[in-house]
């Protein structure tokens, strides 16, 4: 039977959790509280003795200086409601499972299968509310019904009850093992209703393609001899779905786009992905000569480059949007625990050494209605932030870089970019550490978690657009510590050469990891009733695609699996042997020794022709704004610092450890009182040495309502201008691109789809022209295309955003360069041009306009002058350096002046302009975002060295650094423009978010 | 000589290995061994075979129970394989040894869960305090100043005048006893080494951010009535270099960081008084 322990906080003790309860239920649902407590209850549900309870109640369970503890018998009082939340059946529970471990450690006994513990909370409100508020706090605050359930008493029925019943959310379902067969030999409706129902995002002409193959008389003979009729069993079915789905297989930038520019030239493009991306590394890598550094681009789950002769760095950033819209903790802290993954199943596998995080979000103080089903924004900010700060907090992995990006239409779906890089020995065990090979005989084997009902669906339903009937499978909840014990365990398998081959069980589960890992040696025979379950009654098709976290799956050769799974077992890791790899060319599945899949690897792989997409570009005209002629920008540049893509993120950030590991060099704030906005991170991820990993990032959605390529032009400089300004290096540096876009693909609800895909083509350009200028390799990325959220009625559609990420080196991180001033008489200096170009600027979007003006980068000049500024820093001429970005020179200059706490004082006039003087205005030199810009200053007495190194670049000198704490920018016309106190631009900046 | 030898236990969650082996390394150790509890468990490694143990930073068991939990109970309960004695037996050996333990941020807050601080009247297995929940109710990662109590048994921060500068990374760091008495022998004994302060190590202070998480008396650091056990909530192994500080670039520093001065002290401790 189930017994009931309660924890909670001894009257005296501070209850932080519910304080905070209690201000989300003021601050976000409007409500009154007096105040709000918390009980911790633990559901026992095992065959434990009456003193065993209690040492359990009296141990790890409770803390004998905060808390009390009761078994079967309430510990609430002094309360008006009560709200219990669990979880659901099936979903993870990590305090549960740390709990019942707990318990086997004390008892020396472990659980018997069907056994378990299970955590949930309870929460007593106090205040005058009525049964439809707690309604309310319980479904809009305290409990994602996805997820979790909860039930709610008042006081009094609390006492007639004499409290809450114990719940055990146990996954009851009888043990079987069902394959079915489906007919495919049915009409066209029919073929599509099967997708549909079956979440296959299938397409008819895809279906049409599985139609024919089980039609073909040579496959059906074949088929024969293992046992299986004509029609495809549903674990087949299942698996080419995952394999086919855009989510696995990309289907958008493999596919043949007619594109036709706006003046009619027409194009045929064979895959984005080979015509563009690779193409950009294939290019720049050549170009590169023997100064290439790439090791290994696009093949594994993350690039590869030489960091020195010793040892390679591995990064990868992907995103994690429908989960995290479905249930924002869970979803953002399995993007991030997933692409732990990544850099740790590529090559024989790294060591983790930094997460980066980029979201986007709508305003978290949107006031509109929102369709049903969409979360409001300020509960996805809260449940993304915080599930990526337990995910990468508890991993041990420093969070050392990203942004908060903010757009209305983010409300349709958010976007969570994580990224994580990694070290490892360039040569392990006398191998290259980037390559990895399977021999047929091999044993496949599975670590980590086990498999259930979880994520199911995960890869075709990120392939659709969000819906109301998005399934709740599809949702999993991360578990940092059980990976950490995994890559504990596994980085010391490697050392010992235990594998031949790991990747990482993401999307689409097995069918995706072992059907990649069959493809490299040419087949795999895989019995799924061997797979552990965290509980009985999954299918073999649930089996095989499950995208239950925490795991990894690895060949291993068959001398040395008992090496490998004694040691995993000391290590508490669960390993299992599922089958083996092959060469005979087929993706063999069984269950309990009967065939439940057979699939030719090639039908599998590239059975699918391309998509045909069509595209036309047709530039948008939006209303030109008159830029404001007026005598005083000081109002203008408080409001811009307070806006949310400018203002102060450092409530999220403070929230994230980004120092663990112990080799931060430029944290996330610099300047005098820890608080001034970085550009770019510098890790040292070898202790004994001075050599520094660098990475940055830049991500601008609002230039695509202008043009998409501009759009990706300015982030990819933004990404390397950050990188450069701390003194990263422009001979080792590569670009990592992650395309988030709306479905461009036509169709009925898309009837825009040709532009949208337009818009892809010219991104795509932009990639290829920028990197091939700046030297820049892709080495991996990924897209996610279809952040689209359509009711029926209502569809919301992202801005297309491009995330660049860099990763590079500094050769000696005691070189590095950070944004805050130093001390006054400083020169303060402005490298490049501005120009009359505030179209898509955040000055725009503060009155409210768009333009058509969007910057343009001139990648010549600025990539001779940013290789110039590198020199000055390693020569140590540079006392602050700060990019220019969203707000332009004038934010620039608040954030440098007021993180360094001395004023400066400049002159417009002093400013190098380019192009027509007909825009050039007090206003525009203030808040153009022309690209490529850096406010840098140098101390006098280096002041001819410095210009020695800059000369033949744009640049000028425009003002100094000043004791008092003002910033003081004369305009044109010689008269004070700005003129404002750096305590109170500080304050506009930091409050917008502070109190987040 | 006879070398002296340091252990990092890692393992469930613990995530401040590396660093704090280095860190060991630089302040005079010999070897700095990076030792899963595995390890320990199997018996391949045995504590009895160092002089300085470091029970460090990280998420044990993600701190689902509470930070450190579930680990004070494993480490009671769970016994050492062939040996049959169980792991806690090893620990208080080692202690009755008169060797170091040096707990930081979840180390520190496992020394409090397991009563090996304040490790009254040499019972160091009765917990009278504990690390709770912020007041702020989030993670911080801040720096802070740490006003040092000059006349404190701790080996650990001899020779320290004013105080030392490091990062703090917590969600549970507020400090509290069981009772006034527990607190007030603390204070009597000097056995508080760190308080939160101002920048001048001036005065204990319980405003935030400078104290970051609200505990009693301001206390960042305790030890037990020896000296030779020491906790703390701040990471000292997380500044042993200029290039740590956050404000390198703008302070003329000196090249060590304070953080290391507690790893010198325990290396000349162990050579003079355990080899």
């Amino acid at each position: 039977m189930a017994h009931r322990i309660e924890v909670a906080l001894k009257e005296s003790v501070r209850d932080a959790r519910g304080e905070r309860i209690k201000r989300e239920i003021e601050h976000f649902l409007h409500l009154a509280v007096d105040e709000v407590r918390t009980i911790d209850v633990y559901t026992v549900d095992a065959a434990l003795t009456p003193e065993e309870l209690q040492q359990a109640a009296a141990g790890p369970f409770s803390d004998p200086v905060i808390q009390e503890w009761s078994i079967e018998r309430p510990l609430a009082a002094g309360f008006d409601f009560a709200v219990e939340v669990g979880f659901r059946p099936g979903v993870t529970d990590n305090v549960g499972r740390t709990a019942r471990e707990a318990v086997e450690y004390l008892t020396g006994r472990p659980f018997v299968s069907g056994e378990g513990v299970y955590y949930s909370v309870q929460y007593l409100l106090k205040g005058a509310f009525e049964v439809a508020d707690v309604e309310q706090i319980a479904t809009g605050l305290l409990c994602n019904t996805l997820i979790q359930r909860y039930s709610v008493l008042s006081a009094a029925d609390f006492m007639a009850k004499r409290g809450f019943a114990p719940t055990v959310p146990k996954v009851l379902a009888e043990a079987k093992a069902e394959v079915r067969e489906i007919d495919l030999n049915v009409s066209d409706g029919e073929l599509l209703r099967i997708s549909k129902e079956g979440v296959l995002a299938l397409t008819l002409e895809e279906m049409r393609i599985i139609q024919a193959h089980y039609r073909d008389t040579q496959v059906v003979a074949e088929r024969a001899t293992v046992g299986l009729g004509a029609n495809p069993t549903d674990v087949e079915l299942e698996c080419l779905a995952q394999t086919w789905s855009e989510h696995c297989k990309h289907k958008i930038f493999s596919g043949t786009v007619q594109y036709e520019d706006e003046e009619g030239n027409k194009q045929e493009i064979k895959s984005l992905f080979k015509s563009f991306i690779q193409r950009t590394t294939r290019d720049v890598r050549a170009k590169l000569g023997d100064k290439d550094f790439c090791l290994s681009v696009f093949k594994d789950n993350a690039g590869v480059i030489k960091f020195n002769d010793q040892q390679s760095l591995v990064f990868k950033v992907e995103t994690h949007n429908s989960p995290s819209a479905l249930d924002p903790y869970g979803g953002a802290l399995t993007g991030i625990v997933g692409v732990n993954r990544d850099p740790f199943g590529t090559g024989q596998g790294a060591k983790l050494i930094f997460n980066t995080d980029v979201f986007c979000f709508a305003d978290p103080f949107y006031e509109k209605a929102l369709p049903a089903r969409l979360l409001h924004p300020r509960r996805i900010y809260e449940g993304v932030v915080e599930g990526v700060e337990h995910g990468g907090n508890k991993s041990g992995i420093p969070t050392v870089n990203g942004s908060l990006v903010f757009d209305e239409r983010f409300a349709g779906k958010p976007l969570v970019f994580c990224g994580t890089a990694g070290i490892m020995p360039s040569e392990i065990n006398g191998q290259p550490s980037h390559e990895k090979s399977i021999k047929p005989g091999d044993l496949i084997v599975m670590t980590g978690g086990r498999i259930g009902k979880d994520g199911i669906h995960g890869a075709t339903f990120s392939s659709e657009e969000l819906n109301e009937n998005s399934p709740v499978t599809a949702v999993q909840i991360g578990d940092p510590i059980t990976q950490k014990r995994m890559f504990d365990f596994l980085i010391r398998a490697r050392d010992k050469a235990l594998y031949r081959f790991i990747t990482d069980n993401g999307a689409g589960g097995l069918s995706s990891s072992v059907g990649e890992m069959a493809g490299e040696c040419g087949g795999c025979r895989m019995d799924l009733a061997k797979a552990p379950l965290k509980y009985p009654g999954l299918n073999p098709w649930e089996i095989i695609i499950s995208e239950a976290q925490e795991r990894m799956s690895l060949a291993v050769p068959p001398e040395r699996i008992d090496e490998f799974l004694t040691m995993a077992k000391r290590f508490g890791v669960e390993a299992t042997v599922l089958g083996e790899f092959t060469d005979n060319g087929v993706f063999h599945i069984l269950y309990d020794d009967r065939t439940v899949a057979w699939l030719p690897m090639a039908f599998m792989h590239e059975g699918l022709p391309p998509l045909q997409l069509p595209a036309k570009w047709e530039p948008p005209r939006h209303a030109e704004p008159a830029v404001e002629v007026k005598g005083d920008y000081s109002g203008d540049l408080a409001a811009l610092l307070g806006a949310l893509n400018i203002c102060s993120k450092e409530s999220v950030v403070r929230r994230y450890d980004h120092e663990v590991q112990g080799g931060s060099v430029v944290k996330p704030f610099s300047g005098v009182a820890n608080d001034g906005p970085s550009d770019a991170a510098v890790v040292r991820p070898i202790l004994e040495s001075f050599e520094g990993v660098v990475t940055a990032h830049g991500i601008c959605p609002r230039y695509s309502d202008i043009d998409t390529y501009h759009m990706t032009a300015n982030a990819i400089d933004e990404a390397l201008r950050n990188y450069v300004a701390v003194g990263g290096s422009l001979d080792l540096v590569a670009g990592l691109d992650n395309f988030c876009w709306c479905d461009p693909v036509l169709s009925e609800k898309t009837p825009d789809g040709p532009y949208k895909m337009a818009q892809l083509v010219r991104s795509n350009q932009a990639l290829y022209d920028i990197c091939m200028a700046y030297n820049l390799p892709l080495i991996s990325g990924k897209d996610s295309m279809k952040n689209d959220f359509y009711d029926g009625s209502t569809k919301i559609s992202i801005p297309p955003t491009l995330l660049f990420s860099v990763i590079g080196k500094i050769e000696d991180a005691r070189k590095a360069v950070t944004m805050d001033v130093k001390r006054p008489g400083d020169i303060v200096y402005l490298l490049g041009k501005t120009g009359d170009e505030l179209g898509g600027s955040e000055y725009f979007a503060l009155k409210g306009a768009i333009g058509n003006k969007v910057p343009l980068v001139d990648t010549g000049r600025a990539y001779r002058r940013y290789q110039a500024y590198h020199q000055a820093v390693t020569q140590r001429l540079v006392a602050s350096c700060h990019d220019l970005s969203d707000g332009g020179l004038a934010v620039a200059a608040a954030e440098s002046a007021f993180a360094g706490g001395y004023g400066m004082s400049m002159e417009l006039s002093r400013v190098l302009w380019k192009g027509d003087m007909a825009g050039k205005s007090d206003a525009t030199l203030l808040f153009s975002e022309s690209a490529s810009r850096h406010l840098v200053t140098v101390h006098p007495e280096q002041r001819e060295e410095f210009e020695n190194i800059m000369s033949g670049n744009c640049f000028a000198a425009i003002g100094v650094v000043t004791p008092e704490p003002v910033l003081a920018i004369v305009g044109l016309n010689g008269a004070a423009v700005v003129r404002a106190g750096l305590a109170e631009l500080k304050e506009a900046w930091q409050k917008t978010l502070r109190e987040l | 000589m006879k070398k002296i030898r340091a252990i990092v236990i890692t393992g469930n969650g613990t995530n401040c290995e590396t660093e704090a082996a280095h860190a060991c390394r630089l302040g005079g150790f010999d070897e700095a061994v990076i030792a899963h509890i595995a390890e320990i468990l199997s018996g391949e490694v045995r504590l009895d075979d160092f002089h300085f143990l470091n029970l460090t930073g990280g998420f044990l068991d993600g701190d689902d129970l509470g930070s450190a939990k579930a680990q004070a109970n494993r480490l009671k309960h769970a016994g050492v394989a062939g040996t049959g004695e169980k792991l806690v037996e090893q620990f208080t050996r080692f202690i009755g040894a008169g060797k170091l333990i040096l707990g930081v941020c979840n180390g520190f807050q496992l020394m409090v869960k397991m009563g090996m601080l304040p490790g009254f009247d040499g019972d160091f297995l009765t917990q009278r305090t504990t690390l709770t929940f912020n007041d702020c109710g989030r993670f911080q990662d801040r720096w802070v100043y740490l006003k040092t109590d000059a006349a404190s048994p701790s080996v650990f921060t001899t020779g320290i005048e004013q105080g030392i500068y490091l990062p703090m990374r917590h969600g549970e760091g507020k400090f509290l006893c069981d009772s006034p008495a527990t607190l007030e022998r603390i204070e009597r004994e000097h056995l508080a080494v760190l308080k939160y302060s101002g920048p001048d190590y001036e005065a204990a202070t319980m405003e935030f951010p400078l104290n970051p998480n609200g505990a009693q008396n301001a206390i960042a650091g305790l030890c037990d009535p020896t000296g030779r056990l020491m906790g703390l909530m701040p990471h000292p192994e997380a500044f042993v270099h200029y290039t740590q500080h956050p404000r390198w670039t703008r302070e003329e520093l000196p090249e060590e960081g304070d953080g290391l001065k507690l790893y010198r002290n325990a290396a000349e401790y162990v050579r003079k008084n355990l080899v």
